[in-house]
């Protein structure tokens, strides 16, 4: 294998292979990108046995091959080299090492070979479908916050993607709860996605998903299957396995029938609920809210280490409510809020809260109150 | 020199016999009434509860341990003429003495006893450092203005008062440091009462091998051995930038205490990291309903002991350890702490059905750690188990129930497991 590529080019495509890469190896060729050279094209494969990505870009190829390297050493050399420079990979088979050489500086690496490297196997997907970058970044963005990290519950360690009902006829919907906060949040279903079966998308998946994303311009073609998803651009394939779990009903612990609203500036509230919570020194602090007409006074009490409140307009016209939460949970809310007012709905101070923006019911948040 | 009689405490200054009583059991030291710290032992504790208990053992040989392949817990001095000793296989013990009578122990006895002695220590000074049910170190530097009487006077009425109220008895080491005051109560026990002094202390220590070191264990010993350190007079003779060198922090202390140096305080109530219960199996167990049981009566018992402490915990641990002595240990953090044993529980199960199955098993434990007060616990409910409010609060109801009635008067059905 020969090949010379421009460094910015493969900088890019290097540095999505070799964040699949797990840091800590047992089997080594984990550790290794797969490069495989052919026509006008390089491409970049890594894989961490339940993700895998496949980064291409153009390259004059001068011999096709395929080899494998240390995706973090490939990554770092690049990463140093001189913008601008042209970089060429020369594989010599004979004495297992790959040259990466570009202006005066040469490398060496040690080659693995390519046979060993573990491809994941293709699979048959069930639903096909094109969507937007940003339909799909804001199902994803607006809902992990609420990923579960406990293991024991496996189940919930990543983003229940599948197709609902909303109010308006079928929706593409992204679910993610760890029990304690709950993130419901809405898209209008692409053509070719009835069919989709619906999917737990682990928690790394979609933190490597997001790097596909950010173009408001691109389209991401959407495959998936019972076992598997993957997300396409023209260069980045992206594959991963799903979490093999069935995700609760999360339909019955959305609060329908809560009449208590509140209605109150997200930043403003947001930018509150921090103040007080600084005094508590507690692991998980806890806030108390006190509603009373268009009155609501944030309160922290910790004994040992002191105490704050904080009053601020709303609108509330239901009876008294002194109702806790966690600060982390109103914060995380708060902050998915990006241009109305968040609007809470309440039922009672040991029941689950509601809150979406406006009157947006694409986009909802439930969270449990906290004994206070 | 200041002499003082254990049985009737009279203090004097001259004599191998007590002028008041005519007892022999008398301690005497030229600073006895100058040193403060202690350490307080009892004389193999649970075979003592046991020989209180049941008048019928007070003259055989008595070991307390489980099942059997367990380990010897501990041994009545009987037992251990014969050459049987605390951690021996059970039976090496039998074969050294198969006259033995073997009692599984009665952890709550002992604890309630043991929590009597710290009841009365507590009378003297709030500088208790507990090591473990039966060993404390006492700190009563400035309490002979507050008793009118020098500490190893108030250290000689607690050993008589034990004896004599619990039937329990125990041996004193009284020194400068809590190093030394360790050291001391082993040198004359059971019912002993010893005293190393400022002016002996590097006499005292000069030929000890350095085994005696409270806290060198075996791989220790054996990295100083490597360095040809066998005695505390070995290690005297090394700097202590050449032992800091070799041994890091361990080094400056090990400098220290070869020259009789501690400055550890007797510190009350070290903070509790973890809380953890385990048990071993008389036979294997690879019935995953069996196991079941124990997870939920392991989860009871720390859950109980954490209520007591008022503390909750924040990462769940079990442990396991398989019959080829392979130990498998899996945790789990949760969001919000627990002290709820129906949480922490689940929790456990929860890391038991993440593991292959099914293997037979020797041991099983459940521990709680990243510990947190308990007001700051269980306040989080969880929108995916609606059920698990009423499940709380049924187990502080059956709590409050069992402090009324008993630990038996309520039990889940799973604990019959």
């Amino acid at each position: 294998m020969k090949l010379s590529i421009e460094r910015a080019t493969l900088l890019r495509a290097v540095s999505q292979a070799q964040s699949v890469v797990e840091r800590r190896n047992t089997i080594p060729i984990l550790a290794n990108v797969l490069i495989e050279a052919e026509g006008d094209t390089v491409s970049f494969r890594a894989t961490d046995l339940d993700i895998e990505v496949v980064d291409r870009a153009p390259a004059q190829v001068e011999r096709a091959g395929a080899t494998t390297v240390s995706a973090v050493t490939l990554h770092e050399i690049v990463r140093k080299l001189p913008d601008g420079a042209l970089v060429s990979l020369t594989e010599d088979g004979a004495a297992g090492r790959l040259t990466v050489q570009a202006g005066r500086s040469t490398f060496q690496l040690a080659t693995l070979p390519r046979e060993d490297f573990p491809v994941m196997t293709a699979t048959e997907y069930a639903a096909n479908f094109s969507c937007a970058a940003p339909v799909l970044r804001r199902l994803f963005d607006k809902s992990k916050f609420a990923i579960s990290t406990e293991e024991t519950r496996y189940y919930l360690n990543g983003v229940y993607f599948h197709v609902s009902e909303g109010e308006n006829g079928p929706v593409l919907r992204a679910v993610a709860t760890d029990g304690h906060r709950l993130a419901r949040i809405d898209a209008p279903l692409p053509d070719g996605a009835q069919e989709m079966p619906g999917v737990i998308v682990p928690r790394k998946t979609v933190g490597e998903l997001r790097k596909l994303l950010d173009d408001d311009e691109a389209q991401i073609a959407v495959s998936v299957s019972e076992t598997k998803i993957r997300f396409a651009t023209p260069e980045i394939t992206l594959t991963s396995k799903v979490i093999d779990g069935t995700f609760p009903d999360y339909t019955r612990v959305i609060p329908m029938g809560n009449t208590r609203l509140m209605e109150v500036d997200a930043s403003d509230f947001a930018k509150a609920v921090d103040r007080v919570a600084t005094v508590s020194s507690e692991r998980s602090r806890a806030v108390k809210m006190q509603l009373d007409e268009d009155r609501l006074v944030l309160s922290v009490n910790a004994p040992d280490a002191g105490n704050a409140e904080e009053e601020l307009a709303v609108a509330y016209g239901d009876e008294k409510l002194e109702i806790g939460f966690n600060a982390k949970y109103l914060l995380e809310i708060a902050s998915q809020v990006d241009r109305e007012n968040a609007v809470f709905l309440f039922s009672s101070p040991a029941e689950p809260t509601l809150m979406r923006e406006g009157s947006d019911t694409s986009a909802i948040y439930v969270v449990m109150p906290m004994r206070v | 020199m200041p002499a003082l009689c254990r049985d009737c405490l009279t203090s004097f200054e001259t004599g191998t016999r007590c002028p008041a009583c005519r007892s022999p059991r008398v301690t005497a030291h030229p600073e006895l009434f100058d040193l403060s710290i202690a350490h307080m032992d009892c004389d193999a504790f649970y075979a003592s509860v046991e020989k209180r208990d049941n008048p019928e053992l007070r003259d055989k040989p008595v070991i307390i341990g489980g099942g059997k392949r367990g380990v010897v817990s501990t041994a009545c001095y009987i037992a251990r003429i014969k050459g049987v000793r605390s951690a021996m296989p059970m039976f090496k013990a039998l074969k050294l003495c198969p006259e033995a009578v073997v009692v599984k122990g009665r952890m709550e006895v002992y604890s309630e006893v043991s929590r009597q002695i710290r009841q009365m220590m507590e009378d003297m000074t709030p500088a208790i450092e507990p090591l473990s049910l039966d060993e404390a170190f006492l700190d009563l530097t400035g309490t002979q203005r507050l008793h009118g009487q020098p500490p190893a006077i108030m250290l000689a009425r607690l050993v008589k008062r034990i004896q004599a109220e619990l039937g329990i008895t125990g041996s004193i080491g009284l020194s400068h440091n809590k190093f030394l005051a360790k050291m001391a109560s082993d040198l004359d026990k059971p019912r002993g009462f010893s005293v190393i002094g400022k002016a002996e202390t590097l006499d005292f220590l000069e030929a000890r091998p350095v085994g005696v070191i409270w806290g060198l264990g075996d791989a220790g010993q054996r990295a100083l051995a490597d360095a040809g350190i066998r005695t505390i007079a070995d290690l005297r003779r090394w700097e202590r930038d050449a032992l800091a060198d070799r041994f890091g922090s361990q080094g400056l202390r090990l400098y220290d205490l070869a020259r009789g140096i501690d400055h550890r305080r007797v510190a009350r109530d070290r903070a509790v990291k973890s809380i953890s219960n385990e048990t071993t199996f008389s036979d294997d167990i690879a019935d995953v309903s069996l196991l079941d049981g124990h997870i939920w009566r392991l989860s009871e018992k720390l859950s109980d002991r954490a209520k007591a402490k008022g503390l909750a915990g924040r990462t769940v641990t079990l442990k396991l350890k398989r019959n080829d002595f392979r130990l498998l240990t899996r945790r789990v953090t949760l969001p919000d702490g627990t002290q709820i044993a129906d949480r922490i529980y689940r929790t456990a199960r929860g890391l038991f059905d993440r593991m292959d199955h099914p293997k037979p098993y020797r041991l099983i434990g459940v521990g709680i750690s990243d510990l947190l007060p308990a007001a700051e616990a269980d306040r989080e409910g969880d929108l995916l188990d609606p059920q698990e409010a009423a499940r709380i609060a049924a187990e502080q109801a059956t709590d409050k129930i069992r402090a009324k009635f008993g630990a038996e008067a309520i039990l889940k059905g799973r604990a019959l497991r």
